[in-house]
């Protein structure tokens, strides 16, 4: 079982000679690496210029027990998509005649940490400003600078990030809301260029 | 007899309750950001809840239990939430409350249920029992947030004007004695703990009290004494308060039982 997706491309061809049967040892991992391409296509309902692997979402397609799985993790306990990216990834892999079953994996618990490096510059480009360090890192300082200068140590408490704006890259900016139009997202402005701007928070 | 379900419905009651009180501000927010706010925040608890009520079916193997049946087919009896958590938004303590609900008592509440569960979560995140562990490492990110909102509106309004002072100060003041049921024992508890799944909130109770009195302090705000009636939602002797929550949450369920979109 891997975790990872493929490093390589996947030569075009091997859809076509994808069997719909348990899968000779030497045929596995063609077919892997052509389910992961496959699934390429599919993004995220709410931002569509990331797809599920970049998101971190897609973890796995594997042989279960009852065949090909492929592995998603949902992100937030609430998120309103992920019924949705569900139904996406079936979807796809009917369209393309694969028999394979979605799985819904929650441990471990999916992180921002997992978006790969050019989901980032995806969402930067889209306008909305990638997680700035790793959820790890957020929650280890665990201590909260409040409105004021005052500083209130507290265990539990999330630091707050300094953000790069997405439009015009200065780092002087000022969060509006913890809470934005989805539950991964905060609401930044940019105090140079003065453009609000959505915020990906580390999770 | 008291079970570990028990316990996993005492947790995913607590989400449920609170996400749908706080679900009551969406379109009503006292300014857009908070409506947002306070909509991501019950989004996140009914998620959490969903996640547990779904672990419970499933252990259960009974074939008719599901996360819809316990959620909108269950009394006020069979509700295992804190008291706290079904109070409405108001208090009748304050005459500078404005129509129906208070924010400072929406805040406080949410501060109290945080600075509680980011310690819960984080000790069930080693739970024994694999799947309530997955979602306590869920749950556990969220509620930081939370708890991060909760904080920073205390601060801000107990250390603000002189109205948003007091209004914030009579919030803590009305709430801080239901908060005793934290640490009260329960059959649940003892047995969850027992198995090595679940933890006693109890244990948390030293660094719970920390965290609220270091943030009313900073707030400027009194830390109330929690004193007099201790409640008892989590052994199911609820306040007048959860009927109306559960009617309306429960009477489309109700009226269309297995209706889908």
């Amino acid at each position: 079982m891997s975790f990872d997706a493929p490093s390589r491309a996947v030569p075009p061809g091997v859809l076509q000679g994808l069997p719909d049967g348990p899968l000779a040892q030497s045929q596995e991992a063609d077919a892997h690496h052509a389910i992961w391409e496959l699934l390429e296509a599919v993004t995220d309902p709410e931002i569509p210029v990331v797809n599920l692997r970049e998101m971190g979402i897609l973890r796995a397609v594997r042989f279960g027990a009852q065949g090909l799985e492929v592995v998603i993790t949902p992100t937030y306990s609430g998120c309103p998509a992920m019924g949705q990216m569900e139904d996406d990834v079936a979807n796809a892999l009917s369209q393309a005649g694969v028999a394979a079953r979605v799985v819904t994996q929650l441990a471990p618990a999916w992180s921002t940490d997992w978006m790969t490096p050019e989901g980032r510059d995806k969402l930067r480009a889209y306008g909305i400003a990638p997680p700035v360090k790793s959820a790890c890192a957020a929650a280890a300082g665990a201590q909260v600078v409040a409105f004021a200068t005052r500083r209130v140590a507290g265990k539990g408490l999330v630091e707050r990030d300094s953000v790069a704006c997405p439009q015009c890259g200065s780092d002087n900016t000022t969060e509006i809301s913890h809470f934005g139009s989805t539950a991964c997202k905060a609401l930044y402005r940019c105090l140079k260029c003065m453009e609000p701007f959505d915020y990906f928070k580390p999770y | 007899m008291a079970s570990y379900q028990d316990y996993l419905l005492h947790l995913a009651d607590n989400a449920l309750i609170l996400g749908q009180r706080n679900a009551e501000w969406c379109g009503h927010g006292p300014i857009l950001e908070e409506d947002l706010a306070l909509a991501n925040n019950s989004l996140d608890l009914i998620g959490q809840a969903r996640l547990l009520y779904q672990h419970v079916a499933a252990v259960r193997r009974d074939g008719k239990s599901s996360e819809d049946l316990l959620a909108y087919f269950r009394d006020v009896p069979d509700f295992k939430n804190y008291t706290l958590l079904e109070l409405p938004h108001g208090t009748a303590l304050l005459p500078t409350s404005r129509g129906d609900r208070d924010y400072a008592v929406t805040i406080a509440r949410n501060f109290l249920y945080s600075a509680l569960m980011v310690q819960v979560w984080a000790a069930l995140a080693a739970s024994t029992d694999a799947q309530l562990a997955a979602i306590a490492s869920k749950s556990l990110k969220e509620v930081q947030y939370h708890l991060r909102h909760a904080h920073d509106w205390v601060l801000r309004l107990g250390d603000g004007t002189d109205a948003s002072h007091a209004r914030m100060q009579a919030a803590f003041d009305y709430l801080m004695p239901f908060t005793q049921e934290f640490w009260t024992e329960s059959a649940m508890e003892t047995a969850a703990v027992k198995t090595g799944a679940g933890v006693d909130a109890t244990a948390f109770k030293t660094e719970w009290e920390a965290m609220v009195s270091d943030t009313l302090q900073a707030a400027t705000l009194k830390v109330p004494a929690s004193r007099g009636f201790v409640t008892t939602g989590k052994h199911g002797v609820h306040s007048e308060h959860l009927g109306f929550v559960l009617a309306e949450m429960q009477s489309l369920a109700r009226a269309h039982p297995e209706a889908v979109w």
